[in-house]
């Protein structure tokens, strides 16, 4: 009961329990704090530091002063606005391709498997398989199957979907189904799950309320998944927009197809450009947060955040 | 109120299963099943879980298909068709109602699906028939289990089906609340005159409800009429057990005259009317309801239209309030129940009395088959 007193001043004694608990939390916590404060806010706050930086006028590359340059930010988005608009671009249109993908895939395992839980098993198995190789691998094993001499290709030469010079590799295209390719798992797992619960009953009883299959789908279906449409898209579109090997030459991208983090790479590791670099990534973590708090609130769903 | 019910009157619509026959991977659950529903009726399937009367009901909503056979609705075949295009509704066992919608969108489904005009209106009046119109705007998981009943029910009624298909929707339900929805429904079916197949496995709410009451078993229709008749007069050992108790007696016909026979059970002669028995040669079941039989502690001078076994011993007295249940022991015959009502002392008389057993003889009615396991155990005692 002092507890009680101690805290919130809540008075009931149903509050009183959870005080007690949460001290007992509060120092459970403190590991992950610290971690959190040291390696989380402190290259934080060092990066929203340098990207304020100027040239410190020494002309040495990667030397800089500290500084208020607000007018970085300003440079970044007029010198890399295609970079941005492929990273949001891609993003939006790699996401929606993986729900499209991944939502019939997961109904199919959550609902349609749900009497014959080996294939269940082996199905959900075979979406979770490729993380045991590394995700460099695979995109480059896919650079592999639409090199440009590969029969693959050669073959849509041959059928005439690409024109006799043209190739896969180092287009758009190229890019987005490498993305979609590599975040299907995160958006059919959160799907699944929620899927995975969906009591099969509510669409019998839609169905007996002169709802066709088309509309059960949309009236119901689709409300009850919606958590596992949220947290899959969120899951697939933060890190399709920050992504940067699928877009780099090395991988399945070329030059017209950088993304903000290709930008990130070379500025940081190339080019030793500091402040861009930074204020580029605090502006990506910005869109990101901003975007990313729109769609939750638009969705009803702040509790999943 | 009593407007909206008025318009549902005479919309009932009967149903009709010609040959139906349902089998599932490694089973078969209906076998040959032909019943006929008039308009209006309240009828029951009453039967054990895995008797069938839940696929039958699923089927006639269409949420199963037939193997064989054919489903019509006010004449009209709609075996081919889909759940949502048949004019059939559906109070589930588990509710099923939306838990993303309100209550009053919840009755509002329907009739929106329909684009009946004015929905929401319709709706609330149908709450209100229910009298939930207080809790219109509340979700599903804040109403208490009879409260959820009764939306599902109004989500039905509301669409005024020409049948409603009510799958043990009383079920999850505790005892008093069951009554009074029982009296509830009942009224409400009375009221707005619908066809109502009910599902259940409660024998005492198939009787207290339907008009008529068809008894369902290892996927086939035992028998079937009102409950009167059918606790009277039930025609196999599977309705004597399942609607009520029964005492059963197994012997071989040894008497027969224009109006009546009469069994050999260990020596004793029991006589049951020809018009109460469904075979009249050979080794035959006479029962008879425990109700409907007496004790009496000193052998009573033989009657004739009086059936008379014993002595036995009294080896258990159950009290359930209104009455005693006595177990008989009498030697050759086996156990059997005697109720007897608590008018004056309690118990009438003591465990290991010795008593004698008397019904009248137009109370006994004769079966069909015979019970499974006394068969054999009363064809070696002869």
């Amino acid at each position: 009961m002092a507890f009680a007193a101690f805290g919130h001043g809540g008075g009931s004694a149903s509050a009183a329990a959870p005080t007690k608990k949460s001290k007992v939390a509060l120092f459970l916590l403190l590991p992950g704090l610290i971690y959190l404060g040291l390696f989380f806010m402190t290259p934080l706050i060092s990066l929203i530091i340098t990207s304020l930086e100027v040239p410190d006028g020494s002309g040495v590359m990667g030397s800089y002063a500290y500084g208020f340059a607000i007018e970085n930010y300003a440079k970044v988005v007029t010198e890399f606005w295609p970079q941005i608009s492929h990273s949001f671009g891609y993003a939006l249109i790699a996401t929606v391709g993986a729900l499209f993908i991944s939502y019939p895939l997961a109904y199919f395992i959550g609902v349609k498997a749900r009497r014959f839980p080996l294939i269940q098993g082996l199905m959900l198995t075979l979406v979770i398989a490729p993380f045991f190789i590394s995700f460099l691998l695979r995109t480059f094993a896919w650079k592999q199957i639409f090199s440009n001499e590969s029969p693959a290709v050669h073959f849509l030469q041959q059928v005439g979907i690409l024109g006799a010079h043209d190739y896969l590799v180092g287009t758009p295209f190229m890019v987005i189904f490498g993305l979609t390719y590599n975040f299907i798992p995160f958006m059919t797992l959160p799907l699944y799950s929620i899927l995975e619960r969906l009591d099969v009953r509510l669409l019998e009883a839609s169905s007996d309320l002169y709802a066709s299959p088309a509309t059960t789908f949309r009236k119901v279906t689709l409300p009850l998944t919606a958590p596992g449409i949220i947290s899959g898209t969120l899951l697939t579109f933060i890190p399709i927009a920050g992504d940067y090997v699928n877009a780099s030459g090395d991988f399945l991208g070329g030059t017209k197809t950088a993304m903000i983090g290709n930008v990130v790479e070379s500025r940081f590791l190339v080019l030793n450009d500091y402040p861009t670099a930074s204020a580029l990534s605090v502006l990506l973590m910005g869109v990101i947060l901003l975007l990313v708090g729109f769609y939750a609130k638009r969705s009803g769903t702040e509790d999943l955040l | 109120m009593a407007r909206l019910a008025q318009e549902f009157i005479a919309r009932g619509a009967d149903l009709e299963l010609v040959g139906i026959r349902k089998e599932f991977p490694g089973f078969t659950a209906i076998e040959n099943l032909d019943l006929h529903i008039p308009a209006g009726e309240f009828f029951a399937l009453l039967g054990p879980s895995g008797c069938g009367k839940t696929t039958t009901l699923r089927l006639v909503a269409g949420l199963d298909e037939p193997t064989k056979g054919k489903i019509l609705i006010g004449g009209k075949d709609v075996t081919a068709t889909k759940p949502h295009q048949r004019p059939v509704n559906t109070v589930f066992q588990s509710y099923a109602l939306f838990p993303h919608m309100s209550v009053l969108e919840n009755v509002a489904f329907g009739l929106k699906q329909r684009k009946v005009e004015d929905p929401m209106t319709k709706a609330s009046a149908a709450l209100d028939l229910v009298e939930l119109g207080h809790l219109a705007q509340r979700r599903p998981q804040q109403l208490s289990g009879g409260q959820q009943q009764r939306v599902a029910l109004a989500r039905a009624l509301v669409n005024r089906p020409s049948l409603l298909l009510l799958d043990e929707p009383l079920g999850a339900l505790d005892l008093k609340l069951r009554r009074q929805m029982q009296i509830e429904l009942k009224a409400i079916q009375m009221e707005v005159g619908l066809t109502f197949l009910h599902v259940t496995h409660d024998q005492e709410e198939a009787m207290d409800m339907a008009d008529t009451v068809a008894v369902m078993n290892k996927g086939r229709i035992e028998q079937m009429g009102s409950p009167e008749k059918l606790y009277d007069r039930p025609h196999t050992v599977f309705v004597s057990k399942f609607l009520g108790q029964s005492d059963l007696f197994v012997g071989e016909v040894v008497e027969s005259n224009a109006s009546s026979l009469s069994i050999n059970v260990a020596g004793s002669k029991i006589t049951v009317p020809k018009d109460r028995a469904e075979k009249h040669t050979g080794t035959i079941a006479v029962g008879v309801r425990p109700e409907k039989a007496n004790f009496h502690e000193s052998e009573p001078a033989p009657t004739s239209g009086v059936n008379l076994i014993g002595p036995g011993e009294i080896i258990d007295i159950r009290f359930t309030g209104v009455s005693n249940q006595y177990l008989i022991e009498i030697p050759g015959i086996g156990e059997i129940t005697v109720f007897a009502q608590n008018v004056g002392k309690s118990p009438v008389t003591e465990l290991g009395a010795k008593v004698w057993v008397s019904w009248k003889v137009e109370h006994s009615f004769g079966l069909a088959d015979l019970p499974e396991n006394s068969a054999a155990e009363s064809l070696s005692e002869i």
